[in-house]
């Protein structure tokens, strides 16, 4: 008797909104909830167990406490590699420069605005392995950029070795990661500064301000929170530069990542390679860290992290909601 | 208007011109060269200057040879399959989360936004150390649907690009659809998705584009490219022996990036939009 009555009871829960919003929250949640543990935080806990330890993926393992730690420092190919990321973080740079550049003059009116758009921006859309094969074609000796230079005057005794002369061939591969995202950055920025509000720059025309003058006191001040984040991502993408080295590659070009991928997968030192991973990790956490302090201290901007563009846009949202409410009662 | 004034015009016009004309030209060239390339024949690729045209642009031999050599074929049925699951995948799975993150208050909601956005920080290649060991005991290597699982994993910016969408659409729509009696099941499916439409679009467009360019998991998750190769992967055949066989590779290139080229014509709104929305997240 009580079971039925029980029964009821849960069935009545169920129904209830109460039951319901339970129900809804935990089934909508499950799948992507499994997956987020699966196949992130289970690695995550899984990578910072394999750093102690001495193993492959299959067979016998061994703790060796910070063994592997120590070896990531001493290792010349471990840590060495992270200087190549200063080659990165310089194309970083003339990437935001170049894509800011181009943002500003296409966020205004210009004739085939829409066409140059798309022909920057395409480059972002070619996978990475046909990226490696069209640059591998472009840098070879005598082959494109070498014809291109040739055309506009260079000898071909003077051009290096692109991808063989270590004095430039990581240049050459940061250009190709320049080559694919510039455009990426350039849609980035015009987004950010279309949607500033147009009177601004009408004003200021009217003022007689330059464009150099616009650009300096009109739009980079409304779209610093975006070139901020821009900056941080890059610079901790470039410490973490991959695709590049790994498709192209070339002596002395092997990028931090692109040595733990060969100690994970071709010689199967896991420890070593999730203990690399690991080091990483701190790394670009703290200079993630840094950087964020750096610009609130720049800028006294204590808004930039704390309150998203998401959250600005609901508080927005919830005043127009409030007021709705205010005007039907 | 003063003379001065109308030639620092003219001259900031030409140089406005002339920088996109300069920058659009070395966003081009690298693939360009590659279609002048593929047109050739061999005796034309060996005796020709790189950047010399082609005799016929109808000489379409490279392509037929490429597509059986790398077995193009193949990788076009699997990353089909691919695609048809992971977008359907993430899509349900982003807009649920979306959904009950953006529209419930309950203990934990913000806690779970964080451990996805933090998430997002962790690099992808490191992950891969460890994930290999998970995808590995769950006997998911060599396998499309392990690899179909792994990829719909966690796409942190489709997810926020539904939540705002969510928070744009009003709040008062899913009460009134409430009190009259609908369940929470009915809103999100029957009211809600629909108004999504937008949104998901986007994340199709974004996400597709994503998971057709992916190389490294595909490469490492699905090693048997006999049977498993997807269209990126597929393009590991030219490595080696065919290696400078150019004519044939940029071919072979050239068919690998025409659908996500067509997918950016056809959809560049979407594509555009979804950079902004889904950039500043980060």
């Amino acid at each position: 008797m009580t079971g039925e009555k029980e029964h009821r009871g849960i069935r009545h829960w169920i129904h209830s909104g109460k039951g319901q919003k339970i129900i809804v929250v935990v089934l909508f949640m499950l799948v992507p909830m499994l997956l987020l543990f699966t196949f992130t935080y289970l690695p995550f806990a899984e990578m910072i167990k394999f750093s102690f330890y001495r193993m492959k993926y299959i067979g016998v393992r061994e703790w060796v406490g910070l063994q592997n730690y120590i070896d990531v420092f001493k290792r010349n190919d471990c840590f060495g590699a992270l200087k190549n990321s200063l080659y990165y973080m310089g194309g970083a740079l003339v990437q935001l420069v170049l894509s800011l550049y181009l943002a500003t003059i296409l966020s205004f009116k210009v004739k085939g605005g829409n066409a140059f758009k798309g022909l920057i921006f395409f480059p972002f859309l070619v996978n990475g392995i046909a990226l490696g094969f069209i640059f591998k074609f472009f840098y070879t000796r005598g082959f494109v950029l070498d014809t291109i230079l040739h055309f506009v005057g260079f000898k071909l005794d003077n051009l290096p070795y692109w991808l063989k002369d270590q004095r430039i061939n990581n240049i050459s591969l940061v250009f190709t990661s320049v080559w694919k995202y510039c455009g990426q950055n350039m849609v980035l920025f015009i987004g950010a500064i279309m949607s500033v509000d147009g009177e601004m720059y009408e004003a200021a025309r009217l003022d007689g301000a330059s464009r150099f003058q616009q650009f300096l006191y009109i739009i980079l001040p409304n779209i610093k929170t975006i070139v901020v984040l821009n900056v941080i991502l890059s610079i901790t993408g470039s410490i973490s530069a991959f695709e590049p080295a790994y498709v192209i590659g070339g002596p002395g070009t092997a990028t931090y990542f692109v040595v733990m991928d060969k100690v994970a997968h071709v010689s199967q030192k896991v420890g070593l390679a999730s203990a690399m991973a690991v080091v990483l990790l701190i790394i670009i956490l703290f200079t993630t860290m840094l950087q964020k302090l750096f610009f609130k201290y720049l800028f006294g901007d204590a808004d930039l992290d704390d309150k998203t563009y998401a959250e600005k846009r609901r508080e927005r949202s919830l005043v127009r909601y409030r007021r709705f409410h205010r005007h039907d009662n | 208007m003063t003379i001065e004034k109308k030639i620092s015009g003219f001259v900031i016009t030409v140089a406005k011109y002339f920088s996109l004309l300069f920058f659009s030209f070395w966003s081009v060239v690298p693939v360009a060269s590659c279609v002048v390339t593929a047109f050739k024949t061999d005796k034309e690729y060996e005796q020709t200057k790189v950047l010399d045209m082609p005799a016929s642009w109808l000489n379409f031999g490279n392509f037929k040879q490429a597509w059986h050599q790398a077995d193009m074929g193949l990788g076009f049925r699997n990353t089909c399959i691919i695609l048809f699951f992971v977008l359907i995948g993430s899509i349900m799975t982003g807009s649920m989360l979306a959904y009950v993150l953006s529209r419930f208050k309950f203990p934990g909601n913000s806690l779970i936004r964080t451990l996805f956005l933090f998430a997002a920080l962790l690099p992808g290649v490191a992950m891969q150390v460890s994930t290999y060991q998970i995808m590995y005991n769950l006997h998911f290597i060599n396998h499309l649907y392990g690899y179909i699982i792994m990829m719909m994993g966690t796409d942190v910016i489709s997810i926020y690009i539904f939540i705002q969408f969510f928070e744009n659409i009003s709040q008062s729509l899913d009460e009134s659809a409430i009190i009259d009696g609908a369940s929470y099941f009915t809103v999100f499916f029957k009211i809600l998705l629909p108004l999504l439409k937008p949104a998901i679009i986007t994340v199709l467009v974004l996400k597709g584009v994503g998971t057709y360019n992916e190389y490294y998991a595909a490469n490492l998750y699905l090693q048997n490219k006999a049977i498993l190769r997807t269209v990126s992967t597929s393009l590991y055949a030219f490595v080696g022996p065919l290696g400078s066989q150019y004519n044939l590779i940029c071919a072979g290139v050239l068919m690998s990036i025409l659908p996500a080229l067509l997918v950016f014509i056809l959809c560049q709104k979407q594509v555009y939009g979804g950079m902004t929305m889904g950039s500043v997240k980060g």
